[in-house]
């Protein structure tokens, strides 16, 4: 019998060739012949649509010209200079909404240049060489405390010691890298890549990491600051928002986040029990990584519900695609009623057709169907918590931290960034992007002459 | 249906396209395949006095790249054919034989002794071939020895051996003349006082590729060392062009035949040698990089185009452009053009904008309203073309001439008379006009 039909959730559906494959590279490396003739179609740009259009601000342009005269590792160094985490971002900015998408190629042709691939061939190139991209500054006799080794808090940790800052990079968790280690999809970042690229980027040196230890009590931060000259927080979402509908709590009900983050973790893929009918709540891109990730775990039908239309959907349309392509089946107008359940297992999700309000919302027709399910995944966002800010009176909004275009929080001395604080965009690129503005400000501030 | 059979000094092939001296005319191998798919000639790879030359024992080609390794230049340093000469012969003889309707002219190259020309002539009468081409252009090796280009550079020597050819053969005799040399009008017209049928031109251009970095010697080294080689391939065809015209323009060339080679690949190319004077063309570097097939596109292309034009022979086409080949002092300076970008085709890649801001005139703008726009400000622009140049879109940015009004630029009213450098007032050696 074909074990994708085993009934309810069951480890083990496929060959072992058949895991090796579904979590192999989503996009295979460019061969330096590949990115040869990828960098040469590149038309150097003026005030390069796709510079601008990178949050952390690489230059594109620049680097494509330096892989295309057989410099890969100085492109890897214009990467590097905006983007200490260019590797990873390579391997998981949607490009097709970012540098991709404004491409002049897309007019000339429709096929923007591989600008993705490119910088992850550059800076492979230079990974693989070992050598550091940047040396340490003097030293400064500044000491910062950076909380949450994610990427707003390895971004930011990097470029401090590079100004020649003592940085200690505390992590609650027992490993480095924040969502890039136990987040994203594994088929984007395969072969341990989130581990190699941290140890990439604290052979900058002056950075010293502090496992297991996060903001755990009331005093965490006021002692950090006494003992600091500086502190960041780059603390993540700590929380995951609730359906808040019946059934909830319901065996094989389950945060996305968690899943995610032990099929990240999970050495052996075929160990990990996955539904034979999976039901995904959300219509982001975590939604999209569990829907592609459980379908090819083996689960046999994969259903991503959202509640609203295809204009509100937040996965990207490759992202889209992508699912489709692998067989993920897209309901939309659907919002979840309640979620039935046998014996204190789920078995079906109740939904119900919503209809569009003509003002961007939604509302329920009264119209219901029934999906049945082994597994439900929530993937409707998470929350920042702020009970890790202890008794610090740290100006929140929208619940999450408020911050300056400094990322300068409300208490002087603590700046934040990444997805903890307001009106982040939820991006690694863009988290990477909040830990070197608040470096750059942590150094100005440290720096500046009385 | 457009007739594309050319006779050239009474050598009749079934089209224009030729392939010139060079590694694919060496052997009877190379040369039937040649034919069979469809050239309408060969110049065979030049023969030399016996003992044959030696080539080096590695590498003899050497290449630059554009993108996507598209070869834009190409040099060599073989010498000529490193084979017997009685073997070269035998072989022409029977390809002759076995094509009685394609051209084969044999390529020569001897000592600047009379009996050594007298002798070899002989020998290639022998063969039947059509015609023979003297090699005064290798610019390699050869030259070394006091043959190939070291005779095309001194016009006297050209004229002389030109002239003991035409005193021994009967066979048609084309002079092949070095780009390696200030004015190429001199050896044409000697190669013409001396009696030749005709020229060819150009032979490959003194050049060295490149430097290997790590061993610092010039590439490709052989066992670290380098020496220049003849440039050829599409990067030398605007050099090539120039001289043809040059010798078509002429007073004292004007009316010699000329067999046109120098990075033609294309039909296009070749028209653009015809236009600029020549009759027929040759061709090496793009059959060595693609194959002999290609000479399908050159006959096909030049079919259409004819036929579209209504040319009913090549001819036709023959010199169409050399009228309008002048000198600088008798251009128009009355003709007023602005750049005109077609914002429809425009891909705002900004590169118009950059270049003429940088390094021109600052006439391009790079925003309109706040958004990326890129339009020529007529107040700046002298219609220099850069835009036009570096444009990645093919017709996106056109050059338009002003017609009426005044030059937004200068001011001055548009003046439709036309008037050069030879009358105008800022022309210290200035003729005023009606003088």
């Amino acid at each position: 019998m074909d074990k994708r039909r085993v009934p309810g959730v069951a480890a083990e559906r496929l060959t072992a060739e058949d895991y090796r494959r579904n979590f192999a590279d989503l996009h295979p490396p460019l061969s330096p012949h590949e990115a040869q003739v990828e960098a040469q179609r590149c038309y150097f740009c003026y005030d390069a649509p796709c510079m601008n259009a990178c949050p952390t601000g690489i230059d594109v342009a620049l680097f494509i010209r330096q892989i295309s005269t057989g410099n890969p590792k100085g492109a890897a160094h214009t990467i590097l200079q905006q983007n200490i985490l260019g590797g990873m971002c390579a391997r998981v900015c949607p490009t097709e909404t970012l540098c991709e998408e404004v491409c002049v190629r897309n007019v000339a042709e429709e096929k923007p240049i591989r600008i993705g691939l490119l910088q992850r061939y550059a800076t492979d190139v230079l990974m693989e060489s070992g050598e550091q991209a940047f040396r340490r500054q003097a030293a400064s006799g500044k000491k910062i405390a950076v909380v949450g080794a994610g990427p707003a808090g390895l971004s930011c940790a990097h470029r401090l010691s590079h100004h020649g800052h003592d940085v200690t990079l505390f992590e609650a968790k027992q490993k480095l890298g924040g969502l890039n280690e136990f987040g994203l999809a594994a088929y984007k970042t395969p072969d341990d890549f989130a581990q190699r690229e941290i140890d990439y980027i604290l052979g900058i040196g002056g950075i010293e990491v502090e496992l297991g230890r996060g903001l755990s009590d009331a005093s965490g931060l006021a002692r950090l600051r006494a003992d600091f000259d500086a502190v960041f927080l780059g603390l993540g979402m700590g929380g995951v928002k609730r359906l808040a509908i019946e059934g909830e709590e319901l065996e094989g009900v389950i945060d996305a986040i968690d899943y995610i983050a032990r099929l990240r973790q999970a050495s052996d893929k075929s160990k990990l029990p996955v539904g034979r009918r999976v039901v995904v709540i959300g219509g982001g891109m975590t939604a999209v990584d569990i829907a592609v990730q459980t379908k090819r775990l083996g689960a046999e039908e994969v259903t991503m519900a959202y509640r609203r239309g295809e204009a509100q959907l937040k996965a990207s349309r490759y992202e889209q695609e992508l699912a489709k392509s692998n067989g993920v089946q897209i309901r939309l107008w659907a919002s979840p009623r309640r979620i039935l359940g046998e014996a204190g297992k789920a078995t079906a999700v109740e939904f119900e057709y919503q209809s569009a309000d003509g003002e961007g919302g939604a509302a329920g027709t009264g119209e219901t169907f029934v999906l049945p399910a082994d597994q439900v995944f929530k993937a409707i966002g998470q929350t920042f918590l702020p009970d890790s800010l202890g008794a610090f009176a740290i100006e929140l909004s929208g619940g999450r931290i408020k911050v300056d275009g400094e990322g300068r929080t409300s208490v002087p001395g603590i700046w934040a960034g990444g997805d903890c604080v307001a009106g982040s965009e939820d991006l690694t690129v863009a988290s990477v992007e909040d830990g070197k503005i608040a470096a750059e400000s942590i150094h100005r501030s440290l720096t500046a002459k009385a | 249906m457009a007739d594309l059979r050319t006779d050239f000094l009474g050598i009749k092939s079934p089209n224009p396209f030729w392939l010139a001296s060079a590694p694919p005319t060496d052997r009877e191998v190379n040369v039937t395949r040649a034919f069979k798919a469809g050239w309408g000639g060969v110049v065979w790879k030049t023969l030399g006095e016996d003992p044959h030359i030696v080539n080096v024992n590695g590498p003899r080609y050497g290449a630059i790249h554009g993108p996507d390794r598209q070869l834009i230049g190409f040099n060599n340093i073989e010498l000529i054919t490193d084979r017997p000469l009685a073997v070269n012969l035998r072989e022409i003889k029977a390809v002759k034989k076995a094509w009685p309707d394609r051209a084969v002219v044999v390529s020569l190259m001897v000592p600047c002794e009379e009996a050594s020309w007298k002798n070899i002539l002989k020998r290639v009468e022998e063969t039947e071939a059509d015609g023979i081409e003297l090699n005064f252009g290798c610019p390699h090796g050869m030259s070394e020895r006091g043959m190939g280009s070291a005779v095309g550079q001194v016009p006297e020597y050209v004229e002389m051996v030109a002239r003991w050819c035409k005193q021994h053969t009967r066979m048609p005799v084309i002079v092949k003349l070095t780009p390696n040399i200030t004015d190429v009008r001199k050896p044409a017209a000697a190669a013409k006082s001396g009696g030749a049928d005709a020229v060819s031109l150009i032979n490959t251009i003194n050049s060295i590729m490149g430097v290997d970095l790590d061993t610092m010697a010039p590439n490709p080294p052989t066992d670290g060392k380098g020496t220049h080689g003849g440039y050829c391939g599409p990067a030398v065809k605007p050099i090539a062009l120039h001289m043809v015209a040059d010798i078509a323009r002429n007073p004292e060339t004007r009316g010699l035949p000329i067999s046109a080679i120098g990075g033609i690949a294309t039909w296009r190319d070749a028209v653009d040698f015809l236009a600029l004077g020549a009759a027929n063309v040759q061709v090496c570097t793009a059959a060595m990089t693609y194959g002999f097939r290609i000479v399908d596109e050159m006959t096909q292309g030049l079919s259409t185009f004819m036929d579209e034009k209504g040319y009913g022979v090549v001819s036709d086409i023959v010199g169409l452009a050399v009228p309008n080949v002048t000198d600088w002092q008798y251009l128009n300076l009355n003709y007023v053009a602005k750049a005109r970008i077609d914002q429809d085709l425009c891909i705002k890649c900004g590169r118009c904008h950059i270049a003429c801001e940088d390094t021109s005139h600052q006439a391009i703008t790079a925003t309109k309203n706040g958004q990326r726009h890129f339009e020529v400000d007529d107040e700046e622009c002298v219609g220099c073309n850069l835009c036009v140049a570096v444009c990645p879109v093919e017709n996106c940015i056109e050059l338009v001439q002003l017609t009426s009004g005044s030059d937004p630029r200068t001011g001055k009213p548009i003046d439709r008379d036309y008037a050069n450098w030879t009358t105008h007032p800022n022309n210290p050696q200035a003729v005023p006009a009606g003088e």
